[in-house]
């Protein structure tokens, strides 16, 4: 049968030897070294994220600091600059690391399952519904709390609401989900238009469009806690199952043929990717951009197979996530939404990242 | 008898039938090609083997156990499938790309073992592609990408492979092969059903021969018997003759005219 490849004998004799010896030595350091550096790049830009901003801290103060109350030990630093680093910076450092890791997760999933690279996380309008039920929340003049938990509904609502369109019109098929995702989220989009327009300009609906852009302004801890379970258990179990994402990738019949369940394995993952969107936006507002550029970015480097792609797409996610809130942060004089900048810095990188790939885009 | 399917039904709408009464039985090393113009129902036919489309009525045994009462991973452990070539989304390595046939055999939270690599890497050798597994399956040739298919089944290791339409979009020589590697996993002992459009296939395998007509109507039998110059004219709606070659010792099927310019 050798006959049949065409072309590829010629990679045989002393050339072919010195590429696969090439090969395996590059393969020896994507298996080991992209993880080991990109870890170290995530620590590097966590201890960035403690020094800088308004107030300066010294970098090896910053760590010092962190380390201490960490393990309790002496300290020889002002409280101001303990209060900065670990009560404002710490809290919104630690979010965006799991928020950018979070979005990673679920866009990466969702490129799976609905085997489309140009799908994000809100693909089935979780963002537009966590966005209604946010600006519901504030229009009730409500606290924080209150708009976090009617975001996490909002969000949840709406993705039941896609899921089961097409149940009702029985045609299970991936596009007619698609097709449901989109129509939905710009129904929920034309109900923002409602509520802004009849929000209060000076105050509603500056924190309504404050809110739609993303922010880690606003997270503390105390915000913080009430939202990690329903978004590290999903994005644990995930890791978890990610073996399943490539097999579904491959298409419905021949998942089907490989003895998986298409529908509920699908739908297990349907329900922690939109546990994991939701969340993520009840903390911060919604982000663009992260969950559709960073698992490009981590495929590029390392390949598409999920047992590998999805560790180092977190850790990419919470890189860039915490680049972009430095920069929001020290940029001006007022803080810069975070939306704002990952569609600035986003579009531009996935403009990159096509044409460095323009060979398998076709 | 590894696959009995006895009187087989299938609709996508109540009132328009796409087969029925669909019977026959394939055993261990043996072959069944299923011929049949565009649009008379081959591959739904195989989907319904495959499970994918649940028959209205009728029956599908695996070792004499009806189908519908086997869990989907053990019907994967039996039943193979190789799909028409295709490119996928991602760019999986050929490596990658076979070792998912082993799924079957991994639980929800696993993953491929080393073993399941080398039963991987064992089949790659064995359709003679091992040499191309760091390639990415999406910039391999179309010969490549379905023998890559073929060995994703084989790393499988089930007992019936189906093959749909294994044939389409390969060059001459590749289609020929293609239908030699057929026959040679019949005679290791796979029961083999494929769908194809190229009668000659069917007569170079000379297992037995299924005939799907456009009315729904299938007739079985060996493939000596089942494949003569009226069938065939009937079945595409053209004058074809079938000759003796002494070289090639077998029947070839020639088209001699439309009937309907």
């Amino acid at each position: 049968m050798k006959e049949i490849n065409h072309g590829s004998d010629n990679l045989s004799g002393s050339t072919g030897e010195v590429i696969l010896k090439r090969n395996n030595f590059f393969h020896f350091i994507k298996l080991h070294g992209i993880f080991s550096i990109s870890l170290f790049l995530l620590l590097v830009v966590l201890g960035v994220s403690l020094a800088v901003g308004r107030y300066h801290v010294p970098f090896k103060e910053a760590f010092l600091i962190l380390f201490s109350n960490l393990f309790n030990s002496s300290s020889d630093w002002n409280n101001i600059q303990r209060a900065v680093v670990m009560d404002l910076r710490l809290p919104r450092t630690i979010a965006a690391i799991i928020i950018g890791a979070a979005l990673a997760l679920s866009g990466a999933t969702y490129q799976s399952i609905f085997k489309n690279p140009m799908v994000s996380p809100d693909l089935l309008g979780v963002s537009s519904g966590a966005s209604v039920g946010a600006a519901i929340a504030i229009l009730l003049n409500q606290g924080n709390d209150m708009i976090q938990i009617g975001a996490f509904i909002g969000g949840i609502v709406a993705v039941a609401i896609t899921v089961t369109i097409p149940r009702l019109i029985r045609n299970q098929s991936t596009i007619v989900l698609v097709l449901s995702g989109i129509v939905i989220s710009s129904f929920m989009s034309s109900i923002m238009s409602i509520l802004k327009f009849v929000a209060d300009t000076d105050t509603q609906l500056a924190e309504i469009t404050y809110w739609m852009m993303g922010s880690f302004a606003k997270v503390s801890f105390k915000s913080m806690i009430p939202v990690l379970p329903t978004m590290l258990i999903p994005m644990i179990i995930i890791l978890l199952l990610r073996y399943r994402l490539n097999v579904l990738s491959l298409g419905d019949n021949e998942a089907r043929s490989l003895g998986i369940n298409l529908q509920i394995t699908r739908g297990i993952f349907i329900v922690l990717s939109t546990l994991i969107t939701a969340s993520s936006v009840c903390l911060s507002g919604t982000i663009g951009w992260v969950g559709l550029v960073i698992p490009h970015t981590a495929r590029m480097v390392i390949g598409p197979d999920n047992k590998r792609m999805l560790p180092i797409a977190m850790i990419f996610g919470g890189i860039f996530m915490l680049i972009i809130d430095i920069l929001c942060r020290t940029l001006t004089a007022a803080e810069l939404m975070l939306g704002i900048l990952t569609g600035v810095i986003g579009a531009p990188f996935f403009i990159f990242i096509l044409f460095k790939q323009r060979r398998q885009v076709s | 008898m590894i696959l009995e399917v006895n009187d087989l039904g299938f609709a996508f709408h109540k009132n328009r039938l796409i087969f029925n009464g669909v019977n026959f039985n394939v055993d261990k090393g043996e072959i069944l090609s299923i011929l049949g113009p565009n649009g008379s129902g081959k591959s739904t036919l195989l989907n319904c083997i495959a499970n994918f489309y649940k028959p209205q009525h009728g029956s599908i045994l695996l070792n004499g156990e009806s189908i519908s009462k086997i869990n989907l991973r053990n019907i994967a452990q039996i039943i193979g499938y190789v799909p028409q070539v295709h490119i996928p989304t991602y760019a999986y390595t050929v490596r990658e790309f076979t070792v998912m046939g082993r799924t079957p055999y991994i639980g929800a939270f696993g993953k491929p073992s080393k073993m399941d690599y080398r039963i991987a890497e064992a089949s790659l050798k064995r359709v003679g592609i091992f040499h191309i597994k760091d390639r990415p399956y999406t910039e391999i040739s179309g010969g490549e990408r379905q023998l890559a298919l073929i060995a994703r089944v084989l790393t499988q290791e089930p007992k019936i492979i189906l093959f749909d339409e294994p044939t389409a979009h390969l060059d001459y020589g590749n289609q020929y092969r293609i239908v030699q590697m057929i026959s040679q996993l019949a005679n290791e002992g796979y029961a083999v059903i494929m769908t194809t459009h190229n009668p000659e296939h069917a007569i170079i395998l000379n297992g037995k021969v299924a005939i799907l007509n456009r009315n729904g109507t299938f007739i079985v039998g060996k493939a000596t018997d089942t494949i003569d110059a009226t069938t065939l004219s009937n079945l595409y709606g053209l004058t074809i003759k079938t000759i003796y070659i002494e070289e090639a010792k077998r029947v070839v099927s020639v088209v001699i005219s439309h009937n309907d310019f």
